[in-house]
């Protein structure tokens, strides 16, 4: 797929590998790179997602990296039903005013 | 990108010079001979009188945010405290400010400075409410806005939380620039200053502690007006401490001067803040002890050479709650009150359910503040992407809550207990924080009596830990 000049595009950049990371880091956080994702609009013509481009962001500034995504969007929701939350309400409603009217 | 050194130490060597660029302030006029320097004056010359920062927000429709009892947590309450305990529960519903929490007080009047001094543009390191709430005020004042997010793990997953207030920033015009976990964002938050010459719209500048100030005192006055005397009690969510520093300044603004103060936060224990692995075994993104004990015990570990947040200053009392207790006090809100609100604002509603059984029922504790919620930042996306990370979620006892392993909703409400931090600790933690970073043997009387101030402790308690640690005091 073309990708045209100007598309809306989210990027990907690794800012500092795991050997260089700040010194105080704990020792998980060190055998990970330090990532970095971004979004912009395309400055390159024929181009395709996992090509190092560049972009300029929203506020005008010019940043590099590689292509991840077109028109990036969220998808995160409400997410799925945790059926242990119904039980809170109808309980507090119980000992709050199940059948007793003798709120101190 | 400039010429300059752009690796992490040479980034890291030039940070006092980019801050005194970025914020616009010269520390070093407050600092005083010794370990001491002049708080008071800081917050004078560098901020924003009471009514100024007043009139700032009212142009941005910060402010005059509704105060609420609870009238049936009042009743749930009472119906588990003993005979004539249970004092009235208030919440002030900072969810109604244009960016949904609090935070838009602090960015109103960061972002009204950065605009009076020709500022082209905000950037702020946050993955939290004042990142969407410097992005809505940058968009009012048509200034250009960068927030730096710490995001995801090192596989790309990601709080819902977080995310969430990443389309928020994005909403208001920002550019959202989204790490994987580490300290280093720091470092790229400093090279973004450089880079741009934007203004650092710090959580810590007096700009941003003196916009809080006016919630503790409308407080007041609404209780005045209302109830005819001030609160007994007002909990604040702990994290930074800039909300506790600020209500509690504007409540003494206001002349309330008998009000107790209580932290709250929810105990993380055991999960390290850097860690890659416990990012996302953390369901609380703020509001937990990763931060509020360690700016509490040294508050200018923060990204300005002083913070202007001080809460050790102000706090009477400090108690943690559990991650469960939270979703499920959320939840009370909700179904109890009809109010739909994110979790981290309630930590203190917890607080606050827990020691009203301890206050007279003609007493009256208050919430100061609730935070938007939506999809994302919801209780049920938190819940069950923590269950995606293997963290279980069950009903039983809070106490037996493991941070990381589980998430325990109490059985029953009578079960949910404020669990008190000694906060005479955290005032020796304050004390060896203070000599150790200074690295002093020995300190003047002016140093002894600002020691006494930044901890809120008494003369005696002071002068025995630093007798403890071998300081000598020169009278």
């Amino acid at each position: 797929m073309k990708i045209e000049k100007g598309t809306w595009v989210r990027i990907h950049d690794i800012v500092m590998e795991p050997s260089e990371r700040a010194p105080q880091v704990p020792d998980d956080t060190k055998e990970v790179p330090l990532e970095m994702w971004i979004k912009g609009f395309l400055r390159e013509e024929d181009v395709k997602v996992g090509d190092v481009v560049s972009v300029e962001t929203i506020t005008g500034r010019i940043v590099t990296g590689t292509l991840v995504e077109i028109n990036p969007y969220y998808d995160h929701d409400f997410g799925r039903c945790v059926p242990e939350l119904l039980k809170i309400g109808l309980q507090l409603k119980e000992i709050l005013w199940g059948g007793q009217s003798d709120v101190k | 990108m400039s010429n300059k050194d752009q690796s992490y130490q040479g980034v890291m060597n030039r940070k006092s010079e980019i801050m005194i660029k970025s914020v616009g302030i010269d520390y070093r006029d407050f600092e005083l001979e010794g370990i001491s320097f002049d708080y008071e004056r800081m917050m004078r010359e560098t901020g924003y009188s009471l009514q100024e920062m007043q009139s700032i927000q009212g142009e941005s429709g910060v402010g005059n945010t509704p105060l609420l009892e609870l009238k049936n947590l009042t009743g749930l309450a009472r119906k588990l405290a003993p005979e004539g305990k249970g004092a009235r529960i208030f919440i002030k519903d900072e969810a109604a400010n244009p960016s949904g929490s609090f935070k838009a007080r602090r960015a109103a009047n960061a972002v009204y400075h950065a605009k009076k001094l020709g500022y082209k543009g905000v950037i702020a390191a946050t993955s939290g409410n004042y990142g969407a709430a410097v992005a809505s005020q940058a968009a009012m004042q048509g200034l250009k806005c960068i927030i730096v997010q710490e995001c995801y793990d090192s596989t790309g997953k990601g709080q819902p939380e977080i995310i969430e207030k990443a389309r928020k920033c994005e909403a208001y015009g920002a550019e959202v620039l989204q790490l994987t976990v580490g300290p280093e964002l720091f470092y790229i938050f400093l090279q973004l200053l450089e880079e741009t010459g934007y203004f650092n719209a710090s959580l810590y500048t007096p700009f941003g502690i003196a916009g809080v100030e006016t919630l503790g005192y409308e407080l007041a006055m609404e209780f005045r007006e209302k109830e005819g005397r001030d609160p007994d009690v007002v909990v604040c969510t702990n994290a930074g401490g800039g909300n506790l520093t600020g209500t509690a300044r504007g409540l003494m603004k206001a002349g309330a001067d008998g009000v107790r103060i209580v932290a709250a936060s929810v105990n993380l224990k055991g999960l390290h803040m850097a860690s890659d692995n416990h990012f996302n075994k953390k369901s609380f993104t703020t509001g937990h002890t990763g931060f509020g004990i360690p700016f509490a015990t040294w508050p200018d570990r923060s990204d300005v050479p002083r913070s202007a947040a001080r809460p050790l200053r102000y706090m009477d009392r400090y108690v943690l709650v559990n991650q469960g207790e939270v979703f499920y006090m959320t939840e009370a809100l909700a179904q109890l009150e009809g109010l739909e609100r994110g979790p981290a604002g309630n930590t203190s509603l917890v607080a606050a359910f827990s020691l009203a059984q301890e206050m007279d029922a003609d007493q009256i504790i208050v919430v100061q503040e609730t935070e938007y919620t939506g999809a994302g930042k919801h209780i049920q996306p938190q819940l069950h992407f923590a269950k995606e990370n293997g963290i279980e979620i069950l009903f039983g006892n809070p106490e037996d809550e493991k941070q990381g392993i589980n998430i325990i909703f109490p059985e029953h409400p009578s079960l949910i207990k404020a669990r008190d931090i000694d906060v005479n600790q955290l005032r020796a933690s304050y004390i060896k924080n203070c000599i150790k970073i200074n690295e002093v043997d020995k300190i003047s009387n002016t140093d002894l009596q600002f020691i006494i101030e930044e901890c809120k402790g008494t003369e005696s308690f002071v002068r025995e830990k630093l007798s403890e640690l071998n300081i000598e005091i020169i009278e």
